[in-house]
């Protein structure tokens, strides 16, 4: 009886954000599917009507799109890679006990609270600027014309340096959390037994961690999925194609060129993408609302 | 001696962490450093820059461009404004789903959780045309909508991983105490909710303030944040590293700050609570 008024009232709190975020997911998404099946320019206002699976076929054949799912892949992996194992190495680093622990903790946290265009502003000119930039000087004292052009000769890896930066503050914090949750006592059992370190770090603290490791892949995939800012101001997708991802052709495609249909049907690729790597996430997140 | 073999080790492991650490910062030092040069001092090589004398002038310059200070505004008023709302619309709908769980109180959040994984380039072209036709593009009103629904997923599931730590046992007493509702509300469970509230606040502001693709797209210049106005600099005229760096500094400091007191909590932010 009770019950009854109370999962009314319930019902009555939970809606207004159910409603909203219903909002939020149907109508983007049915527009989205809408203008990826019509032809939608911006330049051309007259011609309109159904473009059946042209949009579609225009972006997966256009001469950018090997290189942005090549990049974006790329870029995905490339960042996973050093973020996860540097992840993993700092955490473990970090877990040891030394003078100074806290305010170590803060140094290595805080390139993930820098908001992405200082970033990728301050690396590529501060840093990466082949004249100017703090590598290029170090290159100059050593007799060097000029440094490393890291944007213009490697400029899908200079984006990778600049994202994993902001990123390993993320896993390793994380990677940090659960190891700090580990039964100490495992441990010495171990080395009473006879464990040696890597042993030890293979059969007690890995499979310890594997959970955080999981989550921490997958949450990054999702951001990784979409970068843009650190590629809007630093290389605009180029030179050429060269670090041109996903988000970014999408962006071209609809903003610059003025074509609503095809970047709309990049949007509908991307999201299909972006939603194997969410079906995943979701598994493993739901696992933990059991208990 | 196991003693002194454990010493030398924190000593070496010391060393070697705080030499990471500060590898790992030195960008964020460096632009502190060149804030204070003039513009020329700026772009010279590291140790003449380093000995070049100390100055306010590019932290002059950059607010004498009266716009900074509109931009870190709209930055706070984008921020704030949707963490706010997104409190509002959030807290019921938490504590119903943690106080009053139902058959289907786990799909809901799951599927609250999904919207967040909706890639941003994918509704690109529907959003942009909505803001266009209902006049939004460049107004703080359509940012700090898009802003909430973006964030409110978090903003439920934190809640939520808080509020379910409250002891459900302590609102059954109260009832027979004979406590009526706003009474419960009032004195027994908003103290109990005030830290995980603030730290969703906290966590949020943070996220909102980063935000970067929605900022830079539907804004041009009187809604402008400063992630946008920090992207401006790509395509500078003349010298520009000193007031680069000083715009910078500012624009990530507040945030630094409130990121460094809310660690603890970002963690369960961030992973939707499966690391706490």
């Amino acid at each position: 009886m009770a019950t009854q008024h109370s999962r009314a009232a319930a019902r009555l709190m939970i809606s207004p954000a159910v409603g909203v975020l219903l909002i939020w997911m149907i109508v983007p998404l049915a527009m989205t599917l809408w203008f990826s099946f019509q032809q939608y320019n911006l330049l051309y206002p007259d011609r309109t009507g159904f473009a059946g699976w042209d949009n579609y076929r225009y972006f997966v054949t256009d001469f950018r799109f090997g290189a942005a799912i090549r990049n974006t892949l790329v870029l995905v992996l490339g960042v996973l890679a050093i973020t996860t194992i540097g992840g993993i190495l700092l955490a473990l680093l970090l877990d040891q006990p030394f003078r100074g622990q806290g305010i170590v903790r803060l140094l290595v946290l805080a390139p993930f609270f820098v908001m992405p265009t200082v970033s990728a502003l301050v690396w590529k000119n501060m840093f990466m600027n082949p004249v100017n930039g703090f590598f290029g000087h170090i290159a100059q004292a050593f007799g060097a014309q000029a440094g490393f052009d890291f944007l213009g000769q490697a400029p899908l890896m200079s984006v990778i340096i600049m994202v994993a930066w902001q990123w390993l503050p993320f896993a390793t914090l994380i990677l940090l959390t659960a190891l700090q949750s580990l039964d100490r006592e495992q441990i010495e059992a171990a080395e009473m037994d006879g464990a040696g370190a890597w042993s030890r770090f293979v059969y007690i603290v890995l499979p310890h961690m594997t959970r955080a490791i999981t989550v921490v892949i997958l949450i990054q995939t999702i951001f990784l999925l979409s970068v843009y800012a650190e590629i809007l101001v630093t290389t605009n997708g180029g030179p050429g194609t060269a670090s041109l991802n996903l988000p970014f052709l999408v962006y071209l495609a609809s903003i610059v060129d003025n074509d609503v249909g095809m970047g709309a049907a990049g949007g509908v690729i991307a999201i299909i993408l972006a939603n194997i790597v969410a079906f995943f996430l979701m598994r493993a997140i739901g696992k933990n609302l059991e208990t | 001696m196991a003693r002194a073999v454990s010493a030398r080790r924190s000593l070496l492991t010391g060393i070697l962490a705080w030499t990471i650490g500060l590898v790992i910062f030195f960008p964020i030092l460096w632009i502190v450093v060149l804030s204070f040069k003039s513009e020329g001092d700026a772009i010279a090589a590291p140790l003449a820059m380093l000995r070049a004398p100390w100055t306010f002038e590019a932290y002059a310059e950059v607010q004498e461009r009266s716009d900074y200070f509109k931009h870190f505004w709209n930055s706070v008023v984008i921020s704030v404004g949707s963490t706010l709302i997104g409190l509002l619309i959030a807290i019921p709908a938490a504590w119903a789903m943690a106080f009053v769980p139902g058959r289907r109180t786990k799909d809901l959040l799951m599927w609250m959780l999904s919207t967040k994984m909706m890639p941003a380039a994918g509704v690109l072209v529907p959003m942009y045309l909505i803001f266009r036709d209902f006049g939004l593009l460049d107004t703080l009103a359509g940012l700090v909508g898009v802003l909430t629904l973006i964030n409110l997923p978090i903003i439920v599931w934190m809640l939520y991983t808080y509020f379910k730590e409250i002891p459900g046992e302590i609102l059954e007493a109260c009832r027979m105490d004979g406590a009526d509702l706003k009474r419960e509300i009032l004195y027994i469970l908003a103290p109990m909710a005030v830290p995980g509230i603030a730290s969703t606040l906290l966590l949020n502001v943070i996220l909102a303030w980063n935000e970067a693709f929605w900022t830079l797209r539907l804004t041009a210049s009187d809604a402008a944040p400063l992630t946008a106005f920090i992207a401006s600099y790509s395509s500078p005229e003349g010298l520009f590293y000193a007031k680069l760096s000083a715009a910078s500094v500012m624009a990530i400091a507040p945030i630094l700050i409130l990121g460094w007191f809310s660690q603890k909590q970002l963690v369960r932010g961030l992973t939707f609570g499966a690391v706490k």
